[in-house]
C-alpha cells in the first residue's frame, strides 16, 4: 500500500470556500422562475374534531393559486407516512398517518390546509384566511399517565395509547438482584428537544407532467430514502423521481425522516404543473420538526458493597407524539446500551412507547444512546455514593476488558481501553487536585461538583443482517462508485449525505490515498439520487465513516486492481509482478519501467486492453460492514453550583475519546466540539415544554427555547487515544454523535456531586438555577 | 402599493421598487440574488441574516428593506473582491470554524462589525460581540479562535483580502 499522505491528516475542507463567502446552496437558496410559494394551515389544538374547512376567503386572496384539504390529497396520495420495526419490532397500536389531517388534529402543528400562492407573503396573508372549524379534544400530554388504563385517548378511534411494551431480558436479573447487598432506584426524566438545526427545513418540487417525472430538493440526510418513500405514496417508479439534496444547513437527526410537507409539496406541484416550494419558519420548526428525547426512565440497581455491579433493571417511556416516528423506535435501543462500559450479570429494559398530543419523536443525536448513557452513569454515580466508594475506582472495578465483549444482550463491543481513556481524562482534568479543592470548598460551604462520564456507543449502522429487518427489508449498507475519467480525474459517489461533517473532504482524503492521486483530482458526490449507485443509505447514526467511507475504499480498491491488471499488461509482466506506491506501478527489481495510475486510466479507455478486459476504469461496491463500531472515552466536567442562585458554573470540561482510526483529526474534534456542547446543553438550557394541561407548545421560538450562544460554553480540553476497529479496513470507528452520547451525563453527575451534601442524589435535565435553586430550597429548609 | 428605493448594495447603487412589507432580507436574497445572508430564525435570535448597514451590523430579517433606503449594505458577498478572501473568512477555513455553514456569513459579518471596533478582543469581549448569532454545530470553539486568528492577522496588517486558495 501507499505510503498514507492525507489519511490522519488535518486537511482543510474543500467545502469552506463556497461557504464562508456566501455561495453555499441551502435549500431556500434555489428559487427557480415560475415556482409558487406554499404555506402551511396548522392546528392550533393538541387535538380537535376539524367540523368543516371554509377555503373561499383564501381561494378569492390576492395571487393564490390554490387552496387544497385533505380530499384534494387523498387523490394524489396512497398510503400511511412509513413506521419502520427499528428497536421495536412488535408494536401494538399504530395510528394511520397521512401527510395532512381529514377529521381530526392530534398534534398542534398538524397540517389541514394549504395555500399555494404567487409569493410566500401572499401565501402567509391567505393561509390566516382559510376558516377551519375545531371542536376541541382533550390533549394527552403526560406520557407517564397516558399509559395507565382510562387514560384519555390521543386519537379518539385508538383501543388506548399503547404504541409498543417490549421487554429486553439479558441475562437472569432475578438471581443478579438475589445477591445484592446494595439496591438504588432512580427517576430519571430525559425533557422532549427541539434538534434545531440553524437552517430549518424546506422543500422544492417541481413535477413535471410531459414526461411524468418529479424532481425533489430538500434538506435531507439520506435522499435515497425520501426517494423510496415519495415514488411510492405518489405512485411514480422510483426511477422517475430525483432527490436532491445539496448544502444541508445541520441536521441532526431532524432531517431523517419524511416529514408531511415532503409529500405534499411534491402533490401540489403535480395537482398545479408548476414547481412549488415550501420554506418552514422557526416557529414551525421548534412545532412540527420532530423532537428528540422524551422519555422517562425509572431504574433500579444492584450491587455489592466492595462495588461490583450485579443487576440494572429499568423502564424507557417514550412520549412518540401523535403518530410513531418513522424511525422513532430507534430510540428503544437505550435499553440495549443501559450496562455502558461495565460488565453486569443482567440487565433488563422495558420499553413502552405512548402516544400523546404532540409532534412526534424521533431520533436526535445519539437517539437513544445517549439515554442509556445518562441512565448508566447516574446509575454507577448513585452505586458509588451509597457504598462511599469514588466513581472512578467503581468504575474501574467493573469495566469490560476483553475485546470483542458481548454486552448482556449479545452485542460485541469490537475494541476498547476503557482504562485508557479515564487514566488520560483524570490526568488532564487533574482529578485528585479537584477532590482536594471540592473537600476545602465544601469546608466553606460552597458546593462543586466532580462528574465522570465512562461511555461506549454502537454505531456505523450497520450489518445487512440487524438492519434489514429494522428498516422493514432495507439493509442498511452502504455503496460507492468510483469513476477513473480518461484525463485521470476521479469522480467518487456515496450513498452517505453530509450536513456539516465534511465529507467532501474527509472522504476524499480516503479515495486519494487508496488510488494514489492528488485529493485535487478527486471529486466528492452525494446528495443527488439521480447520480452514483442505485441506492444510499444516508446519514445518521454515525455511520458515514464506517459504512459509507468503506464502501469507496472498497470501490477504490476494485479499480485499483483492474489498474494493476492494465498496468502488468502495458508494461508486460504480470500484474503481481508490481509494486504501487504514490500512485505509481512500477515493475519489481526494475522500477524505471511504470506507469502511472493516471496514465492507466486513460489506457483503460484505449485501443490496447488485455484479453477479457473491458473498457473504462470505474467500480461500484457495497460494504456491508460484520459488525457495528463502538467509540468510547472517558469525559469529566467540574462545575460550581451557586447556592443562593442556583447558577451553575462549568469550571472545566475534559473529554479523552477514542474513535480507533481518524481521518482528519481537525474535523473529529470540531465534531466533538459540537457534540459535547448539544448534550451539555440538553443537561442545561434546552427544553420543549407544553401546558400541561391545554397541550399548548410553550416554547415556540428561540427566544423561549434556549439554544445557548458562545457566553454559555465554556473552553474544552481534548485528547484522544487510539484503538482501531478491527470491524473494517481503515479500523475506523463513527464520531458525530459521541459528544452528546458522553455529555449530558457528565454535567449531571457533576451537579449532583455538588449538591450531595445537601442530601440531593440526582438532578434532573435541564439543571436549569430555578429548578436547581428550589432543590436547594427544600433541602435547606 | 411599492415604493421607490434607493440605497447601494455591495458598493453599487441600485434603485427598485419595493413593497413597504418587503423585509431587508428578502429584497437582498430575493431581488438582489444574494443568497449568502440566510433566514434562521425569523424572530432575530439566531443572527444568520446579519449584514452591514452603514457599517453596523443588523439582522436583515427584522429590518424592512425600505428602512434601508439611502444607506450603503454589505454582505457577506462583498466583504472581500470575489477572488479573494477576508482575513475573517481565511481565519473561519483555517480553524474549522464552520461546520454545516448555514450560521457562517452571520458569524463573519457580525466579527468583521466586532473588530473594526476592537481590533484585541478578548474571549469575553468576542462573546459578547457575537452573542446575537448562534451556531448548532461547532460548539463555538472554533469560532472564538477564528475571530482571534483573525484579529490577529489585521492587527499585524494582514487586513487586506487575500487571494482565495491562499
Amino acid at each position: 500500500m501507499a505510503v498514507s499522505q492525507l489519511i490522519g491528516s488535518r486537511v482543510q475542507r474543500r467545502e469552506d470556500p463556497r461557504l464562508i463567502t456566501g455561495h453555499g446552496r441551502f435549500i431556500e437558496d434555489r428559487l427557480p422562475v415560475g415556482v409558487l410559494h406554499l404555506a402551511v394551515v396548522r392546528s392550533p389544538h393538541p387535538h380537535a374534531r376539524v367540523v368543516g374547512i371554509d377555503t373561499s376567503a383564501a381561494a378569492a386572496a390576492p395571487g393564490v393559486r390554490a387552496v387544497l384539504t385533505a380530499k384534494d390529497f387523498h387523490a394524489q396520495l396512497a398510503g400511511a407516512m412509513p413506521v419502520t420495526p427499528s428497536f421495536a419490532p412488535e408494536k401494538k397500536y399504530v395510528p394511520d398517518r397521512f401527510p395532512i389531517a381529514s377529521d381530526e388534529v392530534c398534534f398542534q402543528g398538524e397540517p389541514v390546509a394549504v395555500v399555494v400562492a404567487d409569493d410566500r407573503y401572499l401565501a402567509a396573508d391567505a393561509a390566516e384566511l382559510v376558516a377551519v372549524e375545531y371542536d376541541p379534544l382533550p390533549a394527552v400530554v403526560d406520557p407517564e399517565s397516558a399509559v395507565l388504563p382510562g387514560s384519555e385517548r390521543a386519537h379518539s378511534d385508538g383501543p388506548d395509547n399503547i404504541g409498543w411494551d417490549m421487554t429486553f431480558d439479558g441475562g437472569d436479573i432475578e438471581a443478579a438482584f438475589a445477591k445484592a447487598e446494595v439496591r438504588v432506584t432512580e427517576r430519571i426524566w430525559q425533557q422532549r428537544l427541539a434538534p434545531t438545526p440553524m437552517e430549518p427545513r424546506g422543500v422544492l418540487a417541481d413535477y413535471s407532467p410531459y414526461d411524468e417525472k418529479l424532481t425533489i430538493w430538500l434538506g435531507s440526510q439520506n435522499p435515497h430514502f425520501i426517494r423510496l418513500f415519495i415514488s411510492g405514496a405518489m405512485g411514480i417508479p422510483e426511477s422517475r423521481v430525483r432527490v436532491v439534496a445539496e448544502d444541508v444547513g445541520g441536521g441532526f437527526g431532524s432531517k431523517i425522516s419524511p416529514y408531511p410537507e415532503d409529500y405534499l409539496v411534491p402533490a401540489a406541484s403535480r395537482i398545479l404543473g408548476r414547481p412549488v416550494r415550501w420554506i418552514e419558519t422557526r416557529t414551525e420548526s421548534v412545532m412540527t420538526t420532530y423532537h428528540g428525547r422524551g422519555q422517562v426512565f425509572t431504574a433500579e440497581a444492584a450491587a455489592l458493597k466492595d462495588g461490583t455491579l450485579l443487576g440494572l433493571r429499568l423502564t424507557q417511556i417514550v412520549d412518540l407524539g401523535a403518530y410513531h416516528g418513522t424511525f422513532g423506535a430507534f430510540q428503544a435501543c437505550a435499553c440495549l446500551m443501559a450496562g455502558g462500559v461495565y460488565r453486569w450479570e443482567a440487565v433488563q429494559g422495558r420499553t413502552i412507547g405512548v402516544l400523546t398530543n404532540k409532534v412526534p419523536t424521533d431520533p436526535y443525536r445519539g437517539a437513544g444512546r445517549p439515554e442509556g448513557t445518562h441512565l448508566c452513569e447516574r446509575m454507577v454515580d448513585r452505586v458509588a455514593q451509597e457504598i462511599g466508594m469514588d466513581p472512578a475506582e467503581l468504575r474501574r472495578k467493573n469495566f469490560a476488558r476483553e475485546f470483542p465483549f458481548a454486552n448482556n444482550f449479545g452485542l460485541q463491543y469490537d475494541s476498547g481501553n476503557y482504562d485508557g481513556t479515564l487514566d488520560r481524562a483524570m490526568e488532564l482534568v487533574d482529578y485528585a487536585g479537584w477532590r482536594q479543592r471540592q473537600a476545602e470548598a465544601r469546608k466553606q460551604g460552597r458546593l462543586i461538583g466532580i462528574g465522570l462520564s465512562t461511555w461506549v456507543e454502537i454505531c456505523g449502522f450497520g450489518p445487512s443482517q440487524a438492519t434489514a429487518a429494522a428498516t422493514g427489508g432495507i439493509a442498511l449498507v452502504e455503496a460507492a462508485q468510483i469513476r477513473f475519467l480518461p484525463s485521470g480525474s476521479v469522480a467518487a459517489f456515496v450513498g452517505t449525505h453530509a450536513q456539516g461533517q465534511g465529507h467532501d473532504t474527509s472522504f476524499a482524503q480516503i479515495v486519494a490515498d487508496t488510488l494514489g492521486v492528488p485529493m485535487e483530482k478527486v471529486e466528492l458526490r452525494h446528495g443527488d439520487t439521480a447520480e452514483g449507485p442505485s441506492f444510499g443509505y444516508g446519514t445518521y447514526g454515525s455511520r458515514s465513516l464506517a459504512v459509507g467511507g468503506m464502501a469507496l475504499h472498497k470501490a477504490s480498491l476494485v479499480v485499483r486492481d483492474k489498474a494493476q491488471r492494465l498496468a502488468g499488461h502495458l508494461l508486460e509482466v504480470s500484474p503481481d509482478d508490481l509494486t504501487f506506491e504514490q500512485g505509481t506501478f512500477a515493475v519489481k527489481g526494475d522500477p524505471s519501467a511504470h506507469k502511472t495510475i493516471e496514465e492507466v486510466a486513460l489506457a483503460a479507455y484505449g485501443g490496447n486492453l488485455p484479453a477479457g478486459m473491458e473498457h473504462g476504469l470505474e467500480a461500484v461496491s457495497y460494504f456491508d460492514p460484520p459488525n457495528f463500531v463502538w467509540p468510547f472515552g472517558a469525559h469529566i466536567c467540574v462545575v460550581e453550583v451557586d447556592r443562593e442562585t442556583g447558577a451553575v458554573q462549568v469550571e472545566k470540561y475534559v473529554a479523552v475519546d477514542d474513535c480507533g482510526n481518524v481521518i482528519n483529526p481537525m474535523i473529529v474534534e470540531g465534531q466533538l466540539h459540537g457534540g459535547i456542547v448539544q448534550g451539555m446543553s440538553q443537561a442545561l438550557f434546552e427544553e420543549v415544554s407544553y401546558d400541561q394541561e391545554s397541550g399548548q407548545l410553550l416554547t415556540g421560538t428561540m427566544t423561549d427555547y434556549l439554544v445557548p450562544t458562545m457566553n454559555e460554553i465554556p473552553s474544552l480540553t481534548m485528547d484522544r487515544t487510539v484503538t482501531p476497529s478491527p470491524t473494517n479496513a481503515l479500523g475506523v470507528k463513527g464520531i458525530g454523535e459521541a459528544g452528546t452520547i458522553a455529555s449530558s451525563a457528565a454535567v449531571i453527575n457533576a451537579i449532583s456531586d455538588a449538591l450531595g451534601p445537601l442530601g440531593i442524589h440526582h438532578v434532573d435535565m435541564p439543571a436549569s438555577p430555578d429548578r436547581l435553586w428550589k432543590l436547594i430550597q427544600e433541602a435547606e429548609s | 402599493m411599492a415604493q421607490r428605493l434607493r440605497l447601494t448594495v455591495n458598493g453599487s447603487a441600485r434603485e427598485d421598487e419595493v413593497e413597504p412589507r418587503l423585509l431587508l432580507v428578502h429584497y437582498l436574497r430575493e431581488r438582489c440574488g444574494l443568497t449568502g445572508t440566510h433566514v434562521g430564525c425569523d424572530t432575530s435570535q439566531c443572527g444568520a441574516c446579519t449584514v452591514l448597514c452603514d457599517g453596523q451590523p443588523v439582522k436583515s430579517c427584522s429590518m424592512l428593506a425600505v428602512q434601508a433606503e439611502g444607506m450603503a449594505i454589505t454582505t457577506i458577498e462583498g466583504l472581500a473582491p470575489s477572488d479573494a478572501l477576508h482575513p475573517l473568512q481565511t481565519a473561519f477555513w483555517e480553524e474549522h470554524g464552520l461546520q454545516c455553514g448555514f450560521c457562517t456569513p452571520g458569524f463573519i459579518m457580525a466579527a468583521s462589525a466586532l473588530l473594526a471596533e476592537n481590533p484585541d478582543p478578548t474571549d469575553e469581549e468576542i462573546g459578547r460581540g457575537l452573542e446575537g448569532n448562534l451556531c448548532r454545530c461547532t460548539g463555538y470553539v472554533n469560532i472564538r479562535r477564528a475571530v482571534h486568528r483573525a484579529a490577529r492577522a489585521m492587527r499585524e496588517g494582514a487586513g487586506a483580502p487575500t487571494p482565495m486558495g491562499g
